[in-house]
């Protein structure tokens, strides 16, 4: 299935009244056609729309003029060269239903009329293009502005200490849902305007903790990322079973995993290296049968990182 | 080289997010334990893997592969496919065995993280 983009979804979420030209120049069904040519060239549009007692009674063309230049009766009124009863779209109607109507009939414009019938606009497809482009003009300033206050959110708020906490519950064995805790921790130091480096270490080390505690425990835990000024630090914090030989299990290579876990490609003794590896501090604690309480630091103001 | 391209010339199947097939893969990586991909891999990279489970989408995810390849004609795990199209992860099969397919990148120009 193709990923459905931004804009095919703003055809159905806009109505047309978003995108329509307002303010329509009409002519009545007694102006002539010479006056007509006038219009239309002073104004630069290749149609309009007729209009009597304020309803809508026809549509002329700029083909409708070439033809009645063609048959040199340019002195006769609109009345009689106009398209009566034009097909119309209603304000209230999506995006998409313009764009079927443009398909479906070869035209290139079409008069809009509100509820009850009365003329509010005109539509081409330029008209649909230039709404599209200033939705998305508009929501790329929100998604900037909002980029900006999670960025600055450090200077913003005061305090002689702020920080950002993070906490996601991992349950013990839960591998339908191992690495959401670290994708969501990815998103927000990518929304708080991190480096790709920074984001790419602090997920690594969350994911590889995340993995732990999913692997390794008889409970589950918690995974508390703490985004302060200077520094990200990573918590991986269980109640059990802890571990008896700290020195042997930062071995690469050293596992305890069960054989269906290592399988699944988990568990091959590299997961407490990796997080050495990509931290910039690394503590570990485990007072057997008690809890692990896993501690990593990764310093944002390292010079390659800014 | 695209996603799209690679994939036509080792006629691989795509099974998911076929709108993220234009990427532009900027290297391989080829191994099953997800541990060393965590390590390893590169943003943009194609990983080469038998792994058909979902979490290979995770650690797609948080990397920012360009796609994954699993081959040997093993069959994704339903989630796997549901998780990778949510993610827009490009998950591709092909019955060939990971050397050769490792092989014939190499021989389209894409490079391994240490070469």
């Amino acid at each position: 299935m193709p990923e459905i983009t931004r804009v095919q979804e703003l055809v159905y979420e806009l109505e047309i009244e978003d995108v329509m030209s307002r303010d329509v120049i009409t002519v009545s069904p007694q102006t002539s056609m010479l006056e007509v040519r006038e219009i239309l060239r002073e104004h630069q549009i290749s149609g309009v729309p007729v209009v009597k007692n304020g309803e809508l009674v026809g549509i002329l063309s700029i083909e409708d003029l070439i033809k009645a230049l063609a048959e040199k009766t340019m002195h006769v009124s609109v009345e009689e060269k106009m398209t009566p009863n034009p097909v119309t779209l209603r304000a209230d109607e999506p995006v998409i239903m313009a764009l079927s109507y443009f398909d479906k009939y070869e035209f290139g414009r079409f008069p809009v009329v509100d509820g009850r019938g009365r003329l509010v606009g005109i539509l081409t497809r330029g008209d649909i293009i230039h709404g599209l482009l200033r939705k998305l003009e508009i929501e790329y300033h929100e998604e900037e502005i909002r980029l900006y206050r999670a960025r600055h959110i450090f200077e913003d708020v005061v305090s002689d200490r702020t920080s950002v906490v993070l906490r996601y519950d991992v349950l013990a064995h839960d591998f339908e849902h191992a690495g959401e805790a670290s994708l969501n921790v990815k998103l927000v130091l990518t929304r708080l305007g991190a480096s790709p480096l920074i984001v790419r270490r602090a997920s690594t080390v969350a994911y590889e903790a995340e993995m732990n505690v999913i692997i390794h425990t008889d409970e589950g835990g918690e995974i508390i990322v703490e985004v302060q000024l200077g520094q990200i630090v990573i918590r991986a914090v269980d109640t059990g079973p802890g571990i008896p030989d700290v020195a042997l299990a930062l071995q690469p290579g050293f596992t305890t995993a069960p054989q269906w876990i290592r399988e699944m490609g988990f568990g091959a003794g590299l997961g407490l290296a990796n997080i050495q590896k990509w931290a910039d501090e690394m503590r570990l604690e485990s007072p057997l049968g008690k809890r692990t309480v896993l501690e990593a630091v990764i310093y944002l103001n390292r010079k390659d990182e800014q | 080289m695209t996603l799209e391209e690679l994939s036509r010339q080792l006629s691989l199947e795509v099974h998911a997010a076929v709108g993220k097939l234009g990427t532009e893969v900027t290297g391989g990586y080829v191994s099953d334990l997800l541990s060393r991909v965590m390590a390893q891999a590169q943003a943009g990279n194609v990983w080469v893997t038998l792994q058909g489970h979902h979490n290979i989408v995770a650690v797609a995810k948080l990397l920012d592969l360009a796609g994954v390849i699993i081959t040997e004609g093993v069959t994704p795990d339903p989630t796997t496919l549901k998780k990778a199209e949510e993610q827009g992860i490009p998950i591709l099969t092909t019955p060939l065995t990971a050397f050769t397919v490792v092989g014939r990148l190499f021989a389209l120009g894409i490079r391994g993280t240490d070469s």
